[in-house]
């Protein structure tokens, strides 16, 4: 299926979606129109979900995003829980800023709503 | 140059700068905007602010709340502000552009964020409950309501998740002020102010 690799701007982060199983999201994320930006991604997740690799790790290095995108970020989860939930070996790596607190305590509250497995992975500025 | 002496009205436009000026330092204020608010005045504010806050000596971890609380701010207004009042109707296009005043400040002790927009009256009563629900939570009362509406809200029409001030009492561990100052019968303008306690 087709790759997507969405580049970064000052209000979207960079997005790859490789089905050969290359999988991230990185940087900040506060949109004004939410859904247009996740929409194809949450699409593209569920097309992957019908044929997916043997293991596949999702990395979700955010420095930032704002309260609007935090309802798209766990309906990624969701997907995700939906996908493991059908047999597919799926893991989450949520990557925080070892200093940023919010961050890490986001990671943790979707990894306590979603039923998926969750690692989370501190690295340094 | 010219000599504004015998220009009366060019004159006390100045002097106003001036007064406006001394105004803002006495209250500590370091960014006012008046204006449609719109995603590229988001970006370019918090642009700013990253680039400020980078250079002084501030705090990683207070450098982001202000940040936040900046986004959540413009956002309510681009999002939320009042679209069908008259005194709020300068929007170029319906529900997205709004116009509104943002305020940032800074004493010693913290930043403070200031919002203003124009609110129909019938939302005051709604919009007042929910603050002071928020703000009569401790914190992890705020931490599980965060979690139950992020699990339970659906992206409301204008595309907030509902979350903001939730989020921004979440982060900054402050409780929000707020107040509604009559515009006529039918319009109010709503200030809100949130603080980030500096550490």
């Amino acid at each position: 299926m087709e790759t997507l690799n969405i580049p970064a701007t000052d209000d979207t982060p960079e997005v790859i979606l490789d089905a050969s199983g290359d999988f991230q999201f990185n940087g900040k994320s506060l949109p004004e129109d939410v859904a247009s930006f996740y929409d194809p991604i949450i699409d593209w997740i569920d097309s992957y979900g019908k044929n997916p690799l043997d293991s596949s790790i999702f990395k979700f290095k955010f420095t930032y995003f704002n309260t609007a995108s935090s309802k798209m970020i766990l309906d990624i989860l969701m997907k995700l829980e939906e996908l493991s939930e059908g047999g597919a070996d799926i893991k989450v790596e949520w990557h925080y800023e070892e200093e940023d607190e919010d961050m890490e305590e986001a990671g943790e509250e979707y990894s306590d709503i979603v039923e998926v497995p969750f690692e989370m992975v501190a690295y340094e500025d | 140059m010219e000599d504004i002496q015998n220009m009366p009205e060019l004159s006390s436009y100045m002097s106003y700068i001036t007064e406006f000026h001394q105004g803002m330092q006495k209250n500590n204020l370091i960014l006012v905007y008046e204006g449609e608010v719109t995603q590229e005045v988001t970006k370019a504010f918090t642009a700013l602010a990253e680039r400020n806050l980078e250079k002084s000596d501030e705090s990683g971890k207070v450098t982001k709340k202000v940040y936040h609380v900046m986004v959540e701010c413009l956002q309510n207004i681009s999002k939320h502000a009042n679209d069908t009042s008259s005194v709020g109707s300068n929007s170029l296009e319906k529900g997205l552009v709004k116009n509104g005043i943002f305020v940032v400040g800074r004493n010693e002790g913290s930043y403070f964020v200031t919002s203003g927009n124009p609110i129909d009256k019938d939302n005051i009563e709604s919009l007042k409950n929910m603050i002071d629900h928020i703000n009569s939570l401790d914190k992890d009362e705020i931490k599980a309501l965060y979690k139950e509406k992020l699990k339970a809200s659906r992206l409301s029409e204008t595309g907030g998740a509902g979350l903001g001030f939730i989020d921004m009492v979440k982060k900054t561990g402050n409780k929000l002020a707020y107040c509604f100052k009559k515009i006529d019968n039918d319009n109010y303008f709503f200030l809100l102010r949130t603080l980030v306690t500096r550490q």
